[in-house]
């Protein structure tokens, strides 16, 4: 589904990435760790098509296609999703709102009619309570005073509107109480089926007790630079990063 | 032809006056016609403002008129508006007391006012004033003003085609009043100075909008005052629409007296015209007094938008508010100056003030200025001016969902704009303006 080659990528002239290698495919859950700063989020964007980041060079093909040569919207039609790590509020535009047009512009790419008002309600309803977030938290504008569990909520309670096919939740964990973390972790699993994958960056092997990755990889400064199974994340979260940058040869 | 200059336009319209005033048959000794020549007297002192004058140095006017304006192609009379040609400018599905003036004149085959509702009285301001006189001695450009200028002195000495409106004590105007100026300016270039006094007598309720418009290629200068009187317990919604051509220069005035305890709530929304400049001047003279004032302007091409606006805390306990946004695309120019005075005595005055803006070119330029004049030492006031471009953020956040470039900027600037537009009450206005920013964004 989703093949990336040596992609090295940088901002305002810094390389962040320098050299990813990954291989995803329908059905699996792939974990990202690494220590702050190694550019977990820097590929979760240049996979989701932000603009700021120079792709300097390497490929990226997503079910076949070149990735890099779609705008972020495009990427979004053909089945990408970012769970943004920091999700943006947006004063003036509700939840409900966005997700309409949002839903729409995507149906009408697949050749689809727009849904109707009472279609789209039910499906609101639905997914609202995979993720048990409120009514009147999405009629409310986008995030704007939003507690961070709220956003992150907020930002699965949209994946499971779209059904991606590639979703990439980039630290969705992180500021959650631990009800919260198994209520999300419950909303990304239902929406898993064989169809799809997921990459789940986190700090924490806790959220991976709850959505089990098949691979997780060690991402450290620009580079995976190790990948194993889900016993790799324990191991990481007793020992921490130091054995991996002695095994790498970069301490 | 060559160009005017500030000095020639000032003589041009003080020949104006005279050729006026000998038009005027058995006025001259009627009180309207001693403050018609009071004010030109005052005009004639300094004429057009200065290039260097503060209240004008980004809005010159008399250069733009200079440039596009030709006094020798100039007629008044010379229009030929039909009442199908006007309905395509009027807001639809709007029903409302329809006053259309043409050239700055009251037009009765166009306005609909011949059944009016219980409390509402309209007359064309000339008669008015003798009808009416009491009114008129009492509140007919006698009430001192801040912010007052040349340009309504200009406008008092004209005065001819405008409208009084009257709204009884206790009358709840549903209705609203929708003045629709139109310049003809399809055959030559034009000048109105459409002058009105309403009256909003106490405990009543009523909303009056504004709408220029000019037709033609030709150049139209408007110079406007409305002067508006509003008494105890009254609510008054004041809205100001310009959609003007490329060729329309205007000074308006709205000169709001709040005479008794009162709402007064002003919209002001701007989309295009060569040089627009509104004075927005509010005298609060009533303790417990609610002023709220609301602008949006969404310029492109060469748009010149100047919003001065002023509010005069004359006494305690009153609260302004004023929020003006502005959204510049193009070469498009846009200025804003809000003024707060807090007299000595008007004690616990809150006044909050912000002007935003967002440019979308490199060619366009926003001008903003607060200025607080605070004499009172038990108040709160705050105020900000912000100038941005589209956040990319949010844009980026939009289209990682699937919207494409185009309707997430288009959302983005309605968001924007919504806090401005939630402010105008009356529907069918309101979605008449949604529409115009969607065809614009
Ligand atoms: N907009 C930017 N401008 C300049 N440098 C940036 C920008 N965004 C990220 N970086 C830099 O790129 C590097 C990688 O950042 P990134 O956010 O991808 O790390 P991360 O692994 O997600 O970290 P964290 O665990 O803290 O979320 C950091 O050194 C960061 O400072
Ligand atoms: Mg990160």
């Amino acid at each position: 589904m989703l093949s990336i080659k040596d992609l090295h990528a940088s901002i305002e002239g810094k390389e962040i990435l320098k050299g990813i290698n990954l291989e995803v495919k329908p059905g699996e859950v792939h974990a990202i760790m690494g220590p702050n700063g190694s550019g977990k989020s820097t590929l979760a964007s240049v996979l989701a098509g932000r603009e700021d980041f120079t792709v300097d060079s390497g490929e990226i093909t997503f079910k076949g296609n070149d990735l890099l040569e779609l705008e972020a919207d495009e990427r979004a039609k053909e089945g990408v999703f970012l769970a943004f790590q920091y999700p943006i509020e947006i004063p003036g535009v509700t939840t409900t709102n966005f997700m309409k047009t949002a839903l729409n512009k995507i149906r009408e790419h697949k050749g689809l009619e727009p849904l109707d008002a009472v279609s789209f309600l039910s499906r609101m309803k639905e997914k609202m309570k995979l993720v048990e977030i409120d009514q009147t938290l999405l009629s409310r504008s986008l995030n704007e005073g939003f507690s961070g569990g709220e956003k992150k909520r907020n930002e699965i309670f949209q994946m499971a509107m779209l059904e991606p096919t590639l979703s990439i939740l980039d630290e969705t964990d992180s500021g959650l109480d631990i009800d919260a973390l198994r209520i999300v972790a419950n909303g990304v699993n239902k929406l898993k089926n064989e169809d799809n994958a997921t990459i789940v960056v986190t700090h924490y092997q806790r959220l991976l007790d709850y959505i089990v990755p098949d691979f997780v990889h060690v991402l450290f400064d620009g580079k995976i630079v190790k990948t194993g199974g889900k016993e790799l994340a324990h191991k990481l979260e007793e020992k921490g990063y130091d054995w991996i940058k002695e095994e790498a040869g970069v301490a | 032809m060559s160009k005017l200059i500030k000095e020639d336009i000032d003589k041009f319209f003080i020949g104006q006056f005279e050729a006026f005033e000998n038009s005027l048959n058995g006025e001259s000794k009627k009180p309207l016609h001693a403050k018609r020549k009071q004010a030109i007297e005052n005009f004639k002192s300094d004429g057009f403002p200065h290039a260097k004058n503060e209240e004008y140095k980004y809005s010159n006017i008399a250069k733009t008129f200079g440039k596009l304006f030709n006094v020798e192609n100039l007629s008044d009379d010379n229009f030929s508006l039909s009442l199908d040609e006007a309905t395509r400018y009027f807001i639809p599905e709007l029903d409302a007391i329809r006053l259309v003036f043409v050239n700055g004149v009251l037009d009765n085959k166009l306005s609909d006012i011949d059944t009016l509702p219980k409390g509402v009285h309209i007359q064309v301001i000339k008669t008015a004033a003798d009808d009416y006189a009491e009114d008129f001695e009492k509140h007919f450009n006698t009430h001192e003003i801040e912010g007052a200028d040349n340009f309504s002195e200009l406008n008092t000495a004209f005065t001819k085609g405008g409208v009084f409106v009257k709204i009884d004590a206790n009358a709840v105007v549903e209705t609203p009043i929708a003045c629709y100026y139109f310049n003809d300016a399809k055959n030559s270039d034009v000048i109105s100075q459409p002058r009105n006094l309403v009256i909003a007598e106490k405990n009543s309720q009523a909303s009056l909008i504004e709408s220029y418009v000019t037709l033609g290629e030709n150049t139209s200068f408007t110079n406007a005052v409305t002067e508006i009187v509003v008494k105890d317990d009254c609510v008054f919604n004041y809205y100001k629409y310009q959609n003007e051509s490329n060729q329309a220069i205007q000074v308006g005035a709205t000169m709001v007296h709040q005479l008794g305890k009162s709402v007064f709530n002003g919209v002001t929304l701007s989309l295009n015209g060569a040089m627009l400049r509104n004075n927005l001047n509010i005298a609060i003279h009533k303790e417990h007094s609610e002023t709220n004032m609301y602008g949006l302007y969404l310029l492109d091409g060469k748009t010149h938008v100047d919003n001065h606006t002023v509010v005069d805390h004359k006494v305690p306990n009153c609260e302004s508010n004023e929020m003006y946004k502005g959204i510049l695309d193009g070469q498009s120019r846009g200025v804003f100056n809000g003024k707060i005075f807090v007299r000595q005595d008007a004690q616990k005055t809150n006044a909050f003030q912000s002007n935003r803006n967002v440019v979308l070119s490199d060619d366009a330029e926003v001008d903003t200025k607060p200025q607080l004049e605070i004499w009172a030492d038990d108040v709160q006031c705050s105020h900000g001016a912000t100038v941005g471009q589209l956040d990319l953020d949010q844009l980026f956040y939009l289209r990682a969902r699937g919207i494409d470039k185009q309707t997430a900027k288009s959302m983005l600037l309605n968001a924007f704009a919504s806090d401005v537009l939630s402010n105008i009450k009356i529907e069918a206005f309101r979605t008449l303006i949604e529409n115009k920013i969607n065809e614009r964004l």
